[in-house]
């Protein structure tokens, strides 16, 4: 079936996590010596995908077939798959910082005798590998001195060295500025030129189109199309964009009737700076507000700094040098702490409820009065009976589905977690709920349910944040949608005038840039 | 086994421990001729561990928020070295010298809780520093030895709970009295939290467990007392101490806000500090309360040696944090109970004196503590990897 030009062929992928199908029946065709993009909305299953190919979902743990270079492929590791050529580089980089350029590139593949280092071969083999990468700089030089564009470039230094054929890269621009990004673009090319098969992900769909052969498009862990770029009608931006979000609204919302009241909440000409690269800017000049009552959502593809926004708000819980203003309910608003933004009224329920949300060794009660410790405890000792008293409620009122309230969060589904992380919030009584991607990984039926208590909220007079990654969602829920591209606000839109691509297109917005 | 679990309300570990205390002390019992359970060798078994309960106590709140305190060695040394000059050089009453040494210990929780919670350095390091520095500041303080303390003073870690009462059956009333009390204290409060679990429809054992349950530990207390009552002075009054600071230190970790705070730390960090978790307060209190109960540590040492000495104390840290691990605190933090880390003191403490009663050399002893700590944790992680739901 295959052609000779063919190298990869996935057929229909299958991989499911607990509740979840993040791929379903995904058929995935590349040519040799060339380079194929996969789009996709956030969580469409790219990267799933992806580390399917690579093996760091072993074979076995999905349905489906991989065949590379016409041989079926059963990657029990990373390793497996790198030895067969296939090389993918992270959006996070794996390169161990204090170590040397020249040292992280043979990591775990050393120039060895015996098992004592050659060093003079592994400096001269570094420095060619460099030249080919187009890097000027000394394979001496430790990580950490150089910028993320470089150590992007090391990545790929490093892939070359393991005699890749395939290379994948995930998001590789996302952390570049537009120099770096241009260069990199460019030695893509080259790699092509000599015959080296690339697999790009990438939000930036003007990059895209002028680098790749062909594109694929992912949606709800679905093969939804592959594009031929080089046809002779160009493919159009606005074309991609109607194969990412072109989906049938498969789930319902719930009915809303909107009473919007006062203002709650104005951010203004708000600045962020990334933590650690303080010369970075994450949220820029970014300016909104919401109403009680209201329920206004945050839409942006990933590192637009939607997460950032909201964080540096909730009590400069993430960024640094913040600037701007906070205006609730008419008075302007300092915000030092988390503490003082929960005092304020403000609660944030974070995207990453595992990581950030939850103490999943501790039980469902605990997690729930966590925010509001006050509220069941007199003179700091506290009232056991009232906090069980406290989380029975919110168990029933939320539906959260678990025997009793002493159950370890750890145990709980995804739907079921977010319900507690909920719980939490609102038990904590906030003004302002900012919502992170509320339904990320939970199934549709527990969706419609956190739609539903969404909806209560925002009756109940609460002003409401939502973040979300999926369009349909954010029009279903919302009043009022902000579209953010690259730390800026591109765009605002009311429910009525709202569609898909009309936000998607704010959401893809570059910057303009002068050159 | 698996409805034994579920019976046991998925506390295994910590009824793991206790079972794995009462078969060490059987063990004992056989191998040492009934000797190890004789009145007289229990309640020295009360005063020589006294200090390691006591460290273990603070300890477990300090690894449960996910740090470590290796200093508080050197700081019983160096709290025990300044009671003692101001008894011996100033002249102060006791008391006053007690209350110093527990002002200095939280002077020194106070420095290292700075470091570690408000400058961000990791707890091993200030607290190895700690050990340094405190260590030599007692060697410079005390020389060698302080001795001839005031009696008062060396009665609180040698001398017994007067005994008012006289004798029943040749056994110490007061003891009796004091067990009596434990006991029902112990099903007051049992009873009360059943009724409260009931009350919100949670998860109890059964009845018949429960009362089993009540009945089991309160013949061991009973035991137990039985016993003490009838060694040479009744009571020890480190007991008394002891028995008052697990109380309460098992009410703030398990009934406060802060206790409740130290939890979420250990558990989820970046979660405490979403929810509005004052992180750095909480690190800072963590440790000046340790240095508090080092202060005690340090006050209990000195006055069972009847002097300062500059060397007190030493490889104590290791003690109480063997104690807490064995006692099923997690190395990562999150999960220990003050209880547990009881038992495990108490294991250790048993082993100490099981071998020296069958007159094990003391380098063995050493060698058999450090197997008993390898094997509680392994045994542990084991029992965590085969159950990951729970």
């Amino acid at each position: 079936m295959s052609s000779q030009s063919t190298i990869l062929e996935m057929r229909n992928i299958t991989k499911t996590f607990p509740g979840v199908k993040a791929l379903q029946d995904v058929t995935l065709e590349v040519e040799r010596g060339v380079v194929h993009a996969i789009c996709g909305e956030n969580g469409a299953g790219k990267s799933t995908l992806m580390n399917v190919l690579s093996g760091v979902y072993p074979h076995g743990s999905y349905e489906g077939e991989i065949l590379f270079e016409g041989e079926p492929c059963n990657f029990r590791t990373i390793r497996d798959s790198e030895e067969r050529g296939i090389v993918i580089i992270h959006q996070e980089l794996a390169l161990s910082p204090f170590l040397s350029i020249a040292e992280n590139i043979f990591l775990g593949n050393e120039r060895q005798t015996r098992g004592v280092i050659d060093w003079t071969k592994t400096n001269v083999e570094a420095a060619q590998l460099l030249a080919r990468v187009g890097l000027d700089e000394h394979a001496d030089t430790k990580i950490v001195d150089i910028g993320v564009g470089k150590q992007q470039l090391v990545e790929i230094a490093k892939a070359l060295s393991k005699r890749v054929k395939l290379l994948i890269l995930d998001e590789p621009t996302a952390a570049l500025n537009d120099e770096d990004s241009a260069h990199l673009l460019d030695l893509i090319r080259s790699l092509r030129g000599q015959g080296i098969t690339c697999i790009i992900i990438s939000h930036k769909l003007n990059e895209i189109a002028s680098i790749a052969d062909s594109t694929t498009v992912i949606r709800d862990g679905r093969t939804i199309e592959t594009l031929d770029m080089r046809g002779d009608e160009p493919v159009s931006e606005e074309r991609i964009i109607r194969g990412m979000v072109g989906r049938s609204l498969d789930h319902r919302f719930p009915e809303r009737h909107a009473v919007i009241g006062e203002e709650a909440l104005r951010i203004e000409d708000w600045t962020v700076h990334h933590p650690l690269q303080q010369d970075r800017v994450v949220v820029d000049n970014a300016s909104l507000n919401v109403h009680r009552g209201e329920v206004v959502g945050l839409a942006g593809l990933m590192g637009a700094g939607r997460t950032e926004l909201a964080m540096s708000v909730f009590g400069r819980s993430y960024g640094s040098h913040i600037t701007g203003r906070l205006i609730k309910d008419g008075k302007e608003l300092t915000l030092h702490s988390v503490g003082q933004a929960i005092r304020a009224g403000i609660a944030y329920a974070t995207e990453d409820r595992k990581r950030f949300g939850l103490n999943l060794i501790d039980d469902i009660k605990r997690n729930i009065s966590a925010s509001a410790l006050g509220k069941v405890s007199q003179w700091g000792v506290m009232d056991a009976s009232g906090e069980t008293k406290v989380a029975g409620k919110y168990r029933a009122d939320l539906n959260i589905k678990a025997p009793s309230v002493d159950v370890i969060t750890g145990t709980l589904s995804g739907g079921n977690q977010q319900k507690v992380v909920l719980s939490k919030w609102i038990f904590a009584d906030p003004d302002v709920l900012i919502l992170d991607e509320p339904t990320r990984g939970i199934d549709v039926g527990a969706k419609y349910e956190i739609y539903t208590i969404i909806n209560a909220l925002a009756e109940a007079g609460k002003a409401v944040i939502v973040i979300s990654s999926e369009l349909p969602e954010l029009l279903g829920v919302c009043d009022r949608i902000y579209a953010l591209s690259q730390g800026r606000i591109t765009g605002e839109v009311p429910r009525a005038e709202a569609t898909q691509e009309s936000l998607m297109r704010y959401m893809t917005m570059e910057k303009e840039v002068s050159r | 086994m698996t409805s034994l679990k579920r019976s046991l309300g998925g506390d295994v570990r910590q009824y793991g421990i206790m079972a794995a205390l009462v078969v060490i002390v059987i063990l004992f019992q056989v191998l040492t001729d009934s000797k190890l359970l004789l009145p007289n060798n229990v309640a020295s078994l009360v005063g020589q561990n006294a200090y390691v309960m006591i460290l273990a106590i603070g300890m477990v709140m300090v690894i449960v928020a996910g740090h470590i305190d290796l200093s508080v060695g050197s700081v019983v040394a160096f709290v025990g070295g300044v009671s003692a000059l101001a008894m011996s050089d100033a002249g102060l009453p006791w008391l006053v010298a007690v209350g110093i040494g527990l002002l200095l210990g939280a002077l020194v929780g106070a420095w290292q809780g700075f470091w570690v919670a408000y400058v961000g350095i990791p707890a091993f390091i200030v607290t190895l520093a700690g050990m340094l520095i405190f260590r030599g500041l007692a060697i410079v303080l005390v020389g060698v030895t302080i001795a001839g303390l005031p009696a008062p003073f060396v009665q609180i870690s040698n001398g017994y709970v007067p005994n008012g009462l006289g004798y029943l059956a040749n056994r110490d009333i007061v003891t009796l009295l004091l067990g009596a009390a434990t006991i029902a204290a112990l099903a007051v409060t049992q009873i009360r939290a059943r009724r409260d679990l009931v009350k919100h429809e949670l998860k109890v054992d059964p009845f018949g467990a429960f009362i089993g349950k009540l009945v089991l530990f309160s013949a061991l207390i009973g035991f137990l007392t039985w016993i003490l009552a009838g060694s040479a002075g009744g009571t020890p009054i480190v007991l008394v101490i002891v028995g008052v600071l697990v109380i309460v230190y098992t009410f703030v970790m398990g009934k406060t806000v802060f206790g409740r705070h130290v939890y979420a730390i250990g558990g989820n960090l970046h979660a405490a500090i979403l929810s509005g978790v004052n992180t750095r307060k909480v690190n800072f209190w963590i440790f000046v309360n340790m240095g508090v109960l080092a202060g005690i540590a340090g006050v209990v040492t000195t006055s069972r040696a009847g002097a300062a000495i500059a060397a007190a104390g030493q490889n104590y840290e290791l003690d109480a944090i063997a104690a807490c691990f064995i006692g099923g605190t997690a190395v990562t933090g999150g999960i220990g109970k003050v209880s547990g880390a009881m038992v495990g003191a108490l294991i250790m403490g048993v082993l100490n004196m099981g071998l020296s009663i069958m007159s094990v050399d003391a380098a063995w002893q050493q060698a058999i503590k450090g197997l008993v700590l390898l094997l509680a944790v392994a045994f542990d992680l084991l029992n965590k990897r085969r159950a990951p739901s729970a």
